[in-house]
């Protein structure tokens, strides 16, 4: 990052250091508009936290990142390329979506892993099939990945056999392998037992430290005061107040966020 | 009994090789219009489930028509329409009659009827799949056709297998229907081996052996496949994980 320290904040710097940029995003489901215009910007290694009530179109914002959802308007930013887009919002470059895609490493709130497949053949499926890495350098990479998540001895184990936190650590491995640029966390933590959560927290703070860029949506407070350089929350689907963590907590301005605070702890 | 033996015997004046030869027949036939079946199913499953309205309609239209007419209709219908098609096609093409091939036109007739059950069971299995998986492939850049090939079809088939397995049994014994319109498979072979010698609940017994042998030997190999076809699942009566 000391390039882009020393140029003067050009437009072509700021591209160079920006990771990911959304700009007055809308999107409506039928009649029902659940995000009304949202700007965010995350830099090359920022840690942004997403919080807000249940509803408040937190998943949404993020589906719609990587174009899990179609943005009804708006336009998106990743690593200096903007998406192509249809006036209603649709991509109109699906060839771009599904590059971009490689680039974007999302972790569920439900795991996803694909349950036919060994821990092993999760972490190496994109890889070799869609990245065409070799794959005796995609399992090799895979073994290093899943003994860094702590699950060096399940290579070989299906996921149903997997404690839930096993499960999204194995998720986790699955993302990283893709080298991704930027990581997309949904709640991941929220279909954990709550002795299982720590386990998968401090994978991801060990990300967060070696500094990885992610947008996390958790209803985890403490870790998102904790890891996050910069917080968002997000109420009816619009970007009720943000900044860096001590004052969104610390300091909270809105009276929706101050209320918010005090029900989540 | 020794009557029963010479009278089964492989060769000549024995009518074992005919009856050997009409199960090879229906074995072909039955492999054949299941294979096409399949082929059709997966694309009727998804044109049911991702088509657009005309697509959707028409294979409404071909699933309901076909298993609501008696399978033994429809196999008239389809061979006896079928080869006037074919026959007028060559005829206007300056050609003469076309031999109807019995193997072929056997395959197209029962695999368009499989067709239609193979698409409802597919159509199912892959809405029993999580969709939480097929997102996943797709939010890390799989394209759909991938997919499809590596995330819905290995994960649906668990579900799809059982209904998959009853198929193929429907598809061995429907092949017995194809006797209507004079193909010489099991059944006709061991009908007209029992009229020629009279030896009616011998030859009758004989073949009601081979098709049990058959659905034997079938049920064995789809506990394979089923069993394949849940690897990664917990079984229920392990249940201890
Ligand atoms: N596919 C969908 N169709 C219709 N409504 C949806 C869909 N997905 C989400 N919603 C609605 O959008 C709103 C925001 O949902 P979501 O982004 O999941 O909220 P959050 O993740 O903040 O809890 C909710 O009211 C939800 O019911
Ligand atoms: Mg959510």
């Amino acid at each position: 990052m000391d390039t882009a320290k020393a140029v003067s904040p050009t437009l072509e710097a700021a591209a160079s250091i920006e990771a990911i940029k959304v700009e007055d995003l809308h999107k409506s489901f039928g009649t029902l508009e659940v995000l009304k215009g949202v700007s965010l910007t995350a830099n090359k290694g920022d840690v942004v936290a997403i919080i807000g009530g249940s509803g408040s179109g937190k998943s949404t914002m993020l589906r719609c990142i990587n174009f899990l959802e179609t943005p009804s308007s708006g336009k998106i930013t990743i690593g200096g390329e903007l998406v192509e887009m249809h006036t209603d919002g649709s991509p109109s470059n699906r060839r771009q979506i599904e590059r971009i895609r490689t680039r974007l490493a999302m972790v569920f709130q439900q795991f996803n892993l694909w349950t036919h497949r060994t821990l092993l053949e999760n972490v190496i499926e994109v890889p070799v099939h869609v990245l065409k890495v070799p794959k005796a350098e995609a399992i090799a990479r895979a073994h290093e990945l899943l003994k860094r998540v702590g699950l060096g001895d399940k290579a070989d184990t299906y996921p149903a056999y997997l404690s839930g936190g096993q499960q999204q650590r194995a998720a986790i491995a699955r993302a990283l392998a893709v080298d991704p640029s930027v990581m997309l966390f949904d709640e991941p933590t929220s279909a954990l037992d709550p002795e299982l959560v720590g386990e998968v927290l401090t994978v991801i703070r060990d990300l967060a430290a070696e500094g990885r860029t992610m947008l996390l949506v958790t209803h985890e407070m403490k870790f998102a005061r904790e890891v996050a350089n910069h917080v968002v929350y997000l109420f009816e689907g619009r970007i009720e107040e943000q900044g860096p963590p001590a004052e969104v907590f610390g300091n909270p301005k809105s009276e929706r966020l101050k209320q918010f605070l005090s029900s989540v702890t | 009994m020794a009557q029963s033996a010479e009278l089964l015997s492989l060769s000549p004046p024995g009518w074992g090789g005919n009856l050997l030869r009409g199960l090879s027949h229906s074995l072909q036939i039955a492999f054949g219009a299941y294979a096409l079946g399949l082929v059709i199913g997966l694309f009727g499953a998804y044109g049911k489930l991702y088509g657009g309205k005309v697509t959707r309609d028409l294979l409404a239209i071909y699933t309901t028509v076909i298993r609501a007419v008696p399978e033994l209709v429809l196999i008239l219908i389809l061979y006896y329409v079928g080869s006037d098609i074919i026959n007028k096609i060559s005829t206007a093409m300056g050609g003469g009659r076309v031999e109807i091939n019995g193997v072929a036109a056997g395959i197209w007739v029962l695999g368009i009827v499989q067709g239609a059950y193979a698409t409802e069971i597919l159509r199912g299995a892959i809405q029993a799949v999580p969709p939480g998986q097929i997102e996943a492939a797709k939010s890390y850049g799989m394209p759909a056709l991938m997919t499809m090939r590596r995330v819905t079809i290995p994960a649906m088939m668990s579900f799809a297998v059982p209904g998959l397995a009853n198929l193929w049994l429907i598809a061995t014994k429907d092949t017995a229907l194809l006797a209507v319109v004079g193909f010489n498979e099991l059944t006709l072979e061991t009908r007209q081996a029992a009229s020629s010698t009279r030896a009616y609940f011998t030859f009758f017994l004989a073949a009601g052996f081979l098709y049990l042998m058959v659905t034997l030997c079938s049920g064995g190999i789809f506990a394979r496949i089923e069993k394949w076809a849940r690897r990664g699942q917990p079984s229920l009566k392990g249940g201890s994980r």
